[in-house]
């Protein structure tokens, strides 16, 4: 059962005749990881921006087609599409939480920084913070490393470290869906090796969403993979079909780096 | 051969002209500290001008800049804080193009300005005159800065804000400004370093004071004003004073400057 359905989606940026994104039509499946793959300026990030609908930052953009969400408490599937109230994106984006290239801790304490979305959820009861706050360290193999310093900055971690930090603030408010936009292309490999398996076992709780430019990542850690080209979707499998018998010779040319 | 001549004559052009550049300061200073240091007497802190004293003139400058600051800097952050967080397009293009022209304004013309629009029709000067129009120097610069400072923090802490469910308004004052904090303050304290030696816009809005008063309503002792006035004036004392009022206001405008500059250094 997929937690989003993208329905015969398109985008475009303001200023721009032509959409970036072009008729995509893609499910995210529950407690599963779908990678999205594709050579740069291919749309998958702004794919992966249109799920909680961050392009919104930024006004002008056009939306056409479905994005279904399931939401958890009704059960009920609702396009996010649809939403204009503000009070509607914060519940969205508590929903679906997004994690950035580049490491983006605030500029506060290691335990405000994952305290931060409880409190915008309006948790105010000290024990309660303190335990979830816990909670999402230890879910994202940071707790050992931080438990003795969490009132200290968030900023004298090390890249890898704040990455974890910026999962386990995302983890903090229990969203559905997960969007990983490249987490680990400014992270060293024994970071990146850390943040895989994280992500791995995160699907347990969440569904997960990743762009990355890295093959064996996706092939290593997704369930499912999506090729995108051009702002077309391409092709959508289970991972290792994509990967060892792809249907598609453009998706065969790219993974075999015939170019991209 | 060639390019290694030139290159010998461009690095002596420019390191005579940066030794021409700093003697010019370096004279001003010498002859600050001299002249100054001179006739500098630790009862000038004690006694008001009245007394050939300086210090209804020291406090006075200080509530005149005080009190302009309390007037600019919520102002100009918050407008800077609009032009770089919400403005969008051309009206926020506007108002920073106007403020950067407002910043460059001859500060005689800002005094004359407030002349016409407050002593004039109050009939007298006035501390408050005096405050305002330092008040309308300050704003340009604190806006520029913080406009500035804002634009520095990286828009991915933004949208990281804004994916945790936080709303705009929240994400600016909770991580935005706290990322921006230590330039934007360094900004301010040079902004206030900037209008706490200003003359022009004193000159004939507050003007001076021989006595010492904390009524913002009638003509407020200012140090700078003072200098004016003391420095031609035919006495050689009052002229002494002059240069000792020179030195202890540069003094103050550099440990300003310095602070700002080590709170800028110490920044991680």
């Amino acid at each position: 059962m997929p937690v989003m359905n993208i329905k015969k989606f398109s985008f475009t940026y303001p200023g721009v005749s032509d959409p970036s994104l072009k008729n995509i039509t893609l499910p995210i499946k529950k407690n599963k990881i779908t990678a999205l793959i594709g050579p740069s300026g291919c749309g998958k990030s702004t794919l992966l921006r249109s799920m909680n609908r961050i392009h919104d930052l930024y006004p002008g953009n056009k939306y056409e087609g479905k994005i279904d969400l399931l939401d958890f408490e009704s059960g009920k599937y609702k396009n996010i599409l649809d939403i204009k109230k503000e009070n509607e994106f914060i519940k969205l984006r508590q929903q679906v939480g997004m994690i950035f290239q580049k490491p983006t801790p605030f500029p506060m304490s290691i335990f405000d920084n994952v305290a931060y979305g409880l409190k915008i959820d309006g948790i105010k009861n000290k024990s309660e913070l303190s335990d979830r706050v816990e909670a999402a360290l230890k879910g994202s193999a940071l707790w050992s490393e931080v438990s003795d310093r969490l009132g200290k900055s968030a900023m004298g971690l090390s890249g890898g470290q704040q990455q974890r930090l910026c999962i386990a603030r995302a983890v903090a408010v229990k969203p559905e869906v997960l969007l990983f936009d490249e987490p680990t292309s400014a992270l060293d490999p024994i970071s990146t090796a850390a943040i895989e398996e994280l992500i791995v076992e995160l699907r347990n709780d969440i569904s997960i969403a990743i762009v990355t430019h890295n093959m064996q990542q996706a092939s290593r850690i997704s369930d499912y993979t999506a090729f995108m080209y051009l702002g077309d979707l391409v092709e959508y499998d289970k991972t290792e079909n994509i990967f060892l018998n792809p249907k598609e010779k453009r998706t065969e040319d790219y993974i075999t780096g015939r170019f991209g | 051969m060639r390019r290694l001549l030139i290159n010998k004559i461009i690095l002596t052009l420019s390191t005579i002209s940066a030794l021409i550049g700093l003697a010019f300061l370096a004279w001003i200073l010498v002859t600050l500290f001299v002249k100054g240091l001179s006739s500098f007497h630790f009862s000038l802190f004690v006694n008001d001008l009245i007394d050939n004293g300086l210090r209804n003139l020291i406090i006075g400058q200080f509530i005149l800049a005080g009190m302009a600051s309390v007037i600019g800097i919520p102002l100009g952050m918050v407008a800077g804080i609009y032009i770089r967080e919400y403005g969008q397009g051309r009206y926020a293009n506007l108002i920073r193009n106007l403020s950067d022209i407002m910043m460059s304004a001859p500060s005689i013309v800002i005094g004359a300005f407030v002349y016409a629009i407050i002593v004039v029709p109050t009939g007298h000067t006035s501390g408050f005159a005096g405050s305002i129009a330092l008040a309308i120097m300050m704003i340009p610069i604190v806006i520029s800065t913080t406009d500035s400072m804002l634009s520095l923090v990286p828009k991915e802490l933004r949208e990281a804000g804004i994916a945790l469910g936080a709303s705009k308004y929240k994400v600016i004052f909770d991580i935005v400004i706290k990322s921006a904090k230590v330039g934007i303050m360094t900004g301010i304290l040079l902004a206030f370093a900037r209008i706490v030696g200003e003359t022009a816009p004193l000159l004939f809005t507050s003007q001076t004071s021989n006595y010492f008063t904390l009524d913002l309503t009638h003509a407020f002792p200012s140090l700078s004003v003072s200098i004016y006035d003391l420095a031609s004036d035919v006495q050689t004392s009052s002229r002494d004073l002059a240069w000792a009022a020179s030195f202890i206001l540069t003094v103050m405008v550099l440990v300003i400057n310095l602070t700002g500059k080590f709170i800028t250094r110490n920044k991680k």
